[in-house]
């Protein structure tokens, strides 16, 4: 499948962990020695990557919850960023 | 002072089966100083407290974590607390059904540490049999569905091997391999002149390194700690002093690096007097060389302050006896002809065929002897 398409199903890796940061008041992905800081929105869309949405859902469920449009384009870089440093996977 | 410390590594214990001659432990590791481990309950308020600063990433280490019996709860303590969890071991005598318990409780990620591609030299420079044990957990770590880093120290005796080793991890399936070429501090600084390899050697194993991030991509993650010895500028040493980092020893001495206990220095607080959050941000030892109020010249006007925080406080009291002198690994501090010396000496050691002198192993009674010879 490619990546990319708006059919592609986004899951986090299991090596990594969606956290909140009490401390310092945000949201964060922790993996092996590292950790990503995300902002709301990251965390929002990371929280939908569970293995049964596609982009596509993803997409269509932020436009609906902020009645927004043309989120694609971001929704999709930033899933794209992640996967490529491995932390999401695709499929099911 | 605002900063708050994401990473604490713990060291449950420093006994070990295993002894290799460049553990990064103290030289003392067996005596007075680290006898009274702390205890399940006060490792349990350390988590609570380090949680509390802000700490996110947890390593359970040592020595050998697995020898601490209550290590199941321990994690289990970290992971309700939401604290990243990393196993730091060997896997000496590790049994899948132990590793399946500690992942029941929580545990989030295993390293496992190989000292070279083969059983031959592997076994060697552990100083015992240890690599069958860790082939056996290799596979069950990986069938258990944990993330897996294989760790491996570098030094002159299996640099040549890190193909071999890369395409090891590759075959286990694992997410990382650290390369992780030898810090000169604890029994690697003790065993310096027999482990540094040449610059040839490290030339020729970054090749490889380059070949095979190129072949693997994201499939394996290949980390290169640099053999600073060999760099033009030093290391940003924990991201700078105090500034994210910090370890506690097993007697419940806190550090802001594992080497730093070396400095004597300095006064390391212990958090059976004192919380973890008044050491942190109050004690002299973490206060002492944090941000850049402490840094000497070359350090004070130089624009790379901000990028390597001054290098490491440990590398400079070892080498230069100063822990707040520019790191001598720099090229511009006033002390880097003393790294450039002990790196000259192995150059024209290697050159005129000279073996390399015999490796001290860590074991308690070299660490007495060493200990009391002062």
């Amino acid at each position: 499948m490619n990546p990319t398409s708006a059919a592609a199903v986004p899951r986090l890796h299991p090596k990594a962990r969606l956290q909140r940061d009490d401390v310092r008041g945000r949201d964060v992905l922790l993996y092996p020695e590292g950790l990503v800081t995300l902002n709301p929105t990251g965390a929002e869309i990371l929280g939908l990557c569970d293995g049964v949405r596609s982009l596509a859902d993803i997409v269509t469920t932020l436009e609906q919850r902020y009645g927004a449009s043309g989120l694609e384009r971001d929704v999709t870089s930033f899933v794209e960023a992640l996967a490529a440093k491995g932390l999401v996977v695709y499929g099911r | 002072m605002d900063a708050k410390p994401l990473w604490l590594l713990a060291e449950l214990t420093y006994k070990c089966p295993l002894q290799c001659p460049y553990c990064s432990n103290p030289l003392d590791f067996a005596g007075p100083r680290f006898k009274q481990e702390l205890t399940t309950e006060e490792w349990s308020r350390v988590f609570r407290e380090a949680k509390a600063l802000g700490v996110l990433q947890l390593g359970l280490s040592g020595g050998e974590p697995l020898l601490r019996t209550d290590l199941e709860g321990l994690v289990a303590t970290a992971h309700q607390l939401g604290l990243y969890t990393s196993l730091i071991t060997s896997a000496h005598r590790l049994r899948k059904d132990r590793l399946a318990a500690l992942q029941r409780a929580g545990l989030d990620h295993v390293q496992i540490s190989v000292q070279a591609a083969d059983a031959d030299l592997s076994d060697r420079i552990a100083g015992t049999q240890a690599f069958g044990d860790k082939l056996a957990a290799y596979h069950f770590t990986k069938e258990l569905g944990f993330p897996l880093t294989v760790n491996v120290v570098l030094h002159r005796e299996n640099l040549h091997q890190v193909e071999a080793l890369i395409r090891f991890a590759e075959s286990l399936g694992a997410e990382r391999i650290e390369l992780a070429n030898t810090q000169f501090y604890g029994w690697a600084f003790h065993n310096r002149d027999a482990l540094m390899p040449t610059k040839a050697q490290l030339n020729a194993a970054w090749q490889v390194v380059l070949r095979e991030r190129a072949r693997l991509g994201p499939r394996l993650e290949i980390v290169w700690v640099l053999p600073d010895y060999h760099e033009q500028f030093p290391k940003p040493c924990m991201g700078g002093w105090a500034r994210a980092y910090m370890t506690v020893a097993p007697g419940g001495e806190v550090w802001p690096c594992h080497a730093a206990g070396r400095i004597t220095t300095l006064t390391f607080e212990n958090v059976r007097d004192r919380s973890l959050e008044w050491i942190w941000r109050e004690s002299d030892a973490f206060n002492r060389f944090r941000g850049e109020a402490w840094m000497p010249e070359p350090c004070r006007s130089c624009a790379r302050r901000t990028v390597d925080f001054g290098g490491c406080r440990c590398q400079a009291f070892l080498v230069a006896g100063d822990a707040g002198l520019t790191d001598p690994v720099c090229s511009l501090a006033p002390h880097r002809h003393l790294i450039d010396a002990a790196v000259a000496q192995i150059e024209r050691a290697a050159a005129a065929g000279v073996e390399p002198p015999s490796l001290t192993y860590r074991a308690a009674p070299a660490s007495r002897a060493l200990t009391a010879k002062g």
